[in-house]
């Protein structure tokens, strides 16, 4: 564990991510204001960020900070909840189908190809169009509905993986112990998949705050549940990026939140990567000691280093 | 032709082997079928007959794609057998729990054969779990116990440990002694010590031939190193190309091979008390399983090949004390259309040279 | 001369013609992997040399550093591979640790051709092997026509038992034998001085590993080349090798000619490895390998790296450092305080031919 902890990408994104599930929980707390009251009715202009308003106000004179603050809550809670229950999917689907073979192989791939194929976007246009804007919206709700267009990608990852390790010794070792097979499935090749379940479920979170932002700023999503997304719709609207005098304050909080939420993410993953695949690391090579004691910045196939040393051979 | 004894190996005093293949036959098919047309298969193991005794090291000795990786798992009851029987105690034997309490596999690589994510304890206390062997005693115990049986003392040195913590050989004692955990009375071991370091290889031998003495396990031993089968074994199968060719008590099959390929397999494998470099009575590479030469399997590259040798398959022609070789040199009646040794062969013969060497190499 | 640090160099192997030096001299000799706290010794202060005809057989187990030292030896080994200190000299003249990437590829398959473990697999499975042949005659001989690449191909590929009509196949027409046969073969292309050999025939069944083993060593004789052949397997390297050097754990712990190895081992590890191997004749005996298993270089025992399993272990062996190579005369040596001059030698280990306990 203490190596995982000494890679950059993972403290970084370890960093970030953390930063990011605090705003998630403590966000709306922390906001100076509420994101719909308007501080004046007088005043048409979006104001830039003051002392009064860190982050400036938008057109109708409300705090563009507490948007952001409640926003991230909706915004975050909307692609964990993604993540998790498409993981969930994907692992039984996958799982299931790579071990048992045979028609059930057959008709759960069958399943996940169907999802696949799906065109995800206008897929959940249509659906959101259906529920309605009326009402408030459940994040918990929104949630399910993305997982279900996200799962079928981890599902064939992971039976991917369970197919190659259906053949190794140790799982055959356990049929002839006389394992059942959802043990087998459960505790034999589940715990190896670790690594591919974490980053495929952080993949998920990153694409559902990516389609979540997305539908929210098409509208499509009761544009007054503050999220990141619908402060971009609002922003959109009101031409932000477009006037003579930009509002930068406005669109780019959002933008820049979602952006930073995903690269937080995406380190994890690549140091979850690194620090499983051994090849990937470079024992202290290239470090800073490595190249003041005189090695090569980069290690060359067929130019084996030679540390350089003031004498011959010993 | 001669009326031929039928001998498998290790049957002594006419009891009852503890485990036995009758005439295992196993296919797998390389190409489906398609309406009833094509479809071909490799043969990979071609109506094999053996007998485990109990208390007695039985060694399937062979190269790769000779069939005794399947003829394991056949018996382990991990593959089915296309035709052909296996027999528990004479009778016939049905795959499930009670299966799996009599007969135990051991498998090559000890870097596959435990799972990486759990510890020692897990691993020898799951087979006493799934069979209900806890009773009374602790698990803990229980887990001791098999670990002192196949000497990995202090036993609470290796109770927490994870197979990387572990060397090769260590892990491979840790998959003995799960298998040892349901209290077997077979262990079928498939070359369990290839892929070990060769210093410790002889320790986890004398560990099989402990088992045999004190708990009176029937051990079948595959590999491909002749000379550790001469060492641990008390009787020996050789395997070719999906057949047994040549069976009987170690050392004399060793010391006096009588089937060609036996032969072959003595003059090449390295043995620095030689005194002078061998020459190799025969040439080219194992046939491709799917379209296996006619009658003896073995012909293409025989230096004794005759007439009747690509007609028929030779049965195991009974030599003396145990010792049986399936070749024709051994039958005491063939015409002489029969006995005419093939082109460019004969006996004591030289082979041509390398125009065998296009065959392609078959899956093991 | 108790206690003397004698380093056995250029002094060990079979007698060659006179006149000829040493083709490739390795001198204390250290290779890492990683760099800093951690990094790991995989080789340490090896010292050996190799002669023109000459066969050396490397042998070893797992962490022996045997693999490490031969790639090491020709700049070879990849990341996190690290070469700390030593001298390799090839002809006495080219320093292969400080040479350029340039020079390097001049001696690479010029004169000095590698064989890798399982390269049977290192065939590119598209291309045939004509046109692997082709691509290595061309990087060398860029100058060559067509034609004559096509017949030299054909060439190499008769010399090593493979009619030569085999250049239009592709690689998975061929069996795991005549592949490795094809790998040699493009070793021996240019005419190399050198063939270093890591477990050539390991991944094949005896048979095969027979017939190439016999067709290498009529080569040899043909063409005089020396060779390096790593192997695990002792038994075999006997029989092919004209001297033996064994390693464990990193170091060389013995060097001399084959048969005398053999027959009259100086060093406990030497002895228990040898006693490993289960004989194809005489009467059957009991035999032990060597209790416990290779060390992790991680974490090296203090002392000699061999005294937690050595028989012979008395009190210097860990209180002393590692013991260095000690000539022994008719070109053996053993890195074993037993054999410093200062000790009682037991008999098992004192070079008399036939006792073996």
């Amino acid at each position: 564990m203490p190596r995982l902890l000494r890679s950059p990408k993972i403290l970084t994104g370890l960093f970030l991510s953390v930063v990011f599930a605090v705003l998630a929980i403590a966000g709306p707390f922390l906001a100076p204001y509420s994101p719909d009251s308007h501080a004046s009715t007088t005043i048409g202009i979006a104001q830039p960020p003051s002392a009064a308003h860190l982050l400036g106000t938008t057109q109708t004179q409300q705090d563009v900070l507490s948007q952001l603050l409640v926003g991230g809550r909706s915004t975050v809670l909307v692609a964990l909840v993604a993540g998790v229950v498409a993981t969930v999917l994907a692992v039984g689907f996958g799982v299931a189908a790579g071990y048992l073979g045979g028609w059930a192989d057959d008709l759960l791939s069958m399943l996940a190809n169907i999802f696949l194929v799906l065109p995800a976007l206008p897929l959940l246009i249509v659906i959101f169009g259906l529920l309605g804007k009326g009402g408030s919206p459940n994040d918990l709700l929104i949630g399910f509905i993305i997982s279900a267009t996200g799962w079928a990608f981890g599902a064939r990852q992971l039976r991917a993986e369970t197919l190659s390790m259906r053949s190794l010794d140790y799982v055959d070792s356990a049929r002839i112990i006389g394992e059942r097979r959802w043990r087998i499935m459960a505790f034999e090749i589940l715990p190896n998949l670790i690594p591919v379940v974490a980053t495929s479920f952080l993949f998920t979170v990153i694409y559902g705050v990516g389609t979540y932002t997305a539908l929210s700023f098409l509208g499509v999503i009761n544009t007054s549940h503050w999220s990141w997304g619908t402060m971009l719709y609002w922003a959109q609207n009101a031409q932000a990026a477009q006037d003579v005098h930009l509002e930068w304050w406005w669109f780019l909080p959002p933008g820049l939140a979602v952006g930073l939420f995903g690269t937080g993410l995406a380190l994890l993953n690549f140091g979850i990567d690194e620090y499983v695949n051994p090849r990937l690391r470079s024992a202290g090579l290239t470090g800073r000691r490595a190249r003041r004691a005189g090695l090569p910045r980069r290690s060359r196939i067929g130019m084996t280093p030679v540390l350089p040393t003031q004498g011959a051979a010993r | 032709m001669t009326t031929t004894e039928r001998t498998g190996t290790g049957r002594v005093d006419g009891g009852v082997p503890v485990l036995e293949a009758r005439s295992l036959v196993k296919y797998f098919p390389v190409r489906r079928a398609r309406f009833g047309v094509g479809g071909s298969a490799v043969h990979a193991v071609e109506d094999v007959t053996l007998a485990l005794p109990e208390s007695g090291i039985t060694a399937v000795v062979g190269e790769s794609g000779s069939g005794k990786s399947t003829l394991a798992r056949m018996l382990a009851q991990l593959i089915k057998p296309t035709s052909g029987s296996v027999l528990l105690d004479g009778k016939p034997a049905v795959p499930g729990r009670s299966y799996a309490r009599a007969v135990q596999l051991v498998l090559q690589d000890p870097f596959e054969s435990l799972n990486p994510v759990h510890s020692v304890r897990y691993h020898l206390a799951r087979p006493l779990q799934v069979h209900g062997l806890t009773g009374g005693a602790s698990l803990d115990g229980l887990v001791t116990e098999l670990l002192e049986r196949v000497s990995l003392t202090p036993a609470d040195e290796f109770i927490a440990k994870l197979p990387h913590e572990l060397s090769g050989g260590q892990r491979q004692r840790v998959a003995i002694a799960r298998a040892l955990a349901v209290r077997p009375r077979v262990l079928l071991a498939d070359e369990p010590v290839s892929m070990l370091d060769v210093s410790i290889r002889l320790g986890l031998l004398n560990l099989l031939a402990d088992l045999r003495d004190r708990d009176g396990l029937a051990v079948l031993y595959v590999t491909h190193d002749i000379a550790s089968a001469r060492y641990l074994a008390d009787q020996i199968a050789v395997m070719y190309a999906g057949q047994v060719v040549e069976s009987g008590p170690a050392a004399p099959l060793t010391d006096e091979p009588a089937h060609p390929y036996t032969q072959l397999l003595l003059s090449a494998a390295p043995d620095p008390d030689r005194p002078t470099p061998p020459t190799l009575a025969a040439q080219g590479a194992p046939p491709n399983l799917t379209r296996p030469p006619s009658g003896c399997r073995f012909h293409p590259r025989c230096p004794h090949a005759m007439t009747v040798c690509t007609q028929t398959a030779p049965p195991a022609f009974a030599l003396t004390g145990g010792h049986s070789s399936a070749c024709w040199l051994h039958a005491r009646d063939l015409t002489a259309a029969q006995s005419q040794p093939l082109q460019g062969r004969g006996r004591g013969g030289q082979d041509d040279g390398p125009q065998q060497a296009t065959a392609k190499e078959t899956p093991a | 001369m108790s206690g003397q640090r004698t380093v056995a160099q250029g002094t060990l192997a079979t007698p060659d013609p006179p006149g000829a030096g040493a083709l490739i001299e390795v001198a204390g000799l250290h290779v890492d992997y990683g760099f800093g706290q951690d990094a790991v010794h995989a080789v340490v202060d090896v010292d050996f040399s190799l002669h023109r005809g000459e066969v050396l057989g490397l042998a070893g187990e797992s962490g022996s550093g045997k693999s490490t030292l031969a790639y090491a030896v020709t700049r070879l080994l990849g990341p996190p591979g690290l070469i700390t200190a030593g001298q390799v000299r090839f002809r006495g003249s080219v320093d292969m640790l400080s040479a350029t990437e340039h020079e390097l590829r001049g001696l690479r398959w010029n004169d000095i051709a590698v064989v890798l473990q399982a390269s049977m697999n290192a065939l590119n499975p598209v291309s045939r092997i004509g046109a692997q042949f082709a691509d290595v005659l061309h990087a060398h001989r860029p100058r060559m026509s067509r034609a004559a690449m096509r017949k030299r191909s054909g060439e190499l590929l008769e010399m090593v038992g493979i009619p030569a009509d085999r250049l239009r196949s592709y690689p998975h027409e061929l069996s795991g034998g005549m592949r490795q046969r094809v790998l040699i073969a493009m070793a021996l292309a240019l005419d190399p001085a050198v063939v270093i050999m890591d477990e050539p025939t390991t991944a094949l069944d005896v048979v095969t590993q027979r017939e190439i083993l016999q067709e290498l060593t009529a080569l040899r004789d043909r063409l005089n080349f020396a060779v390096l052949f790593i192997s695990h397997d002792l038994s075999l390297l006997v029989e092919i090798a004209d001297s033996i050097a064994v390693m464990y754990a990193g170091r060389l712990v013995e060097l001399g000619p084959a048969g005398d190895v053999y027959r009259a081992p100086r060093h406990p590890y030497s002895l228990g490895l040898l006693g490993s191997f289960p004989p194809m004749h005489g009467p059957h005996k009991r035999m032990q390998g060597i209790p416990g298993s290779p060390p992790d270089l991680r974490t090296p025992p203090a002392g000699c790296a061999f005294n937690p399993r050595c028989r012979y272990a008395f009190d210097r062996c860990d209180a002393d450092p590692h013991p260095p190579l000690f000539a022994l005369g008719d070109g053996r040596a053993a890195a074993c305080w037993l054999q410093d001059g200062t000790e009682t030698v037991p008999e098992a280990l004192a070079g008399k031919t036939g006792v073996r306990p």
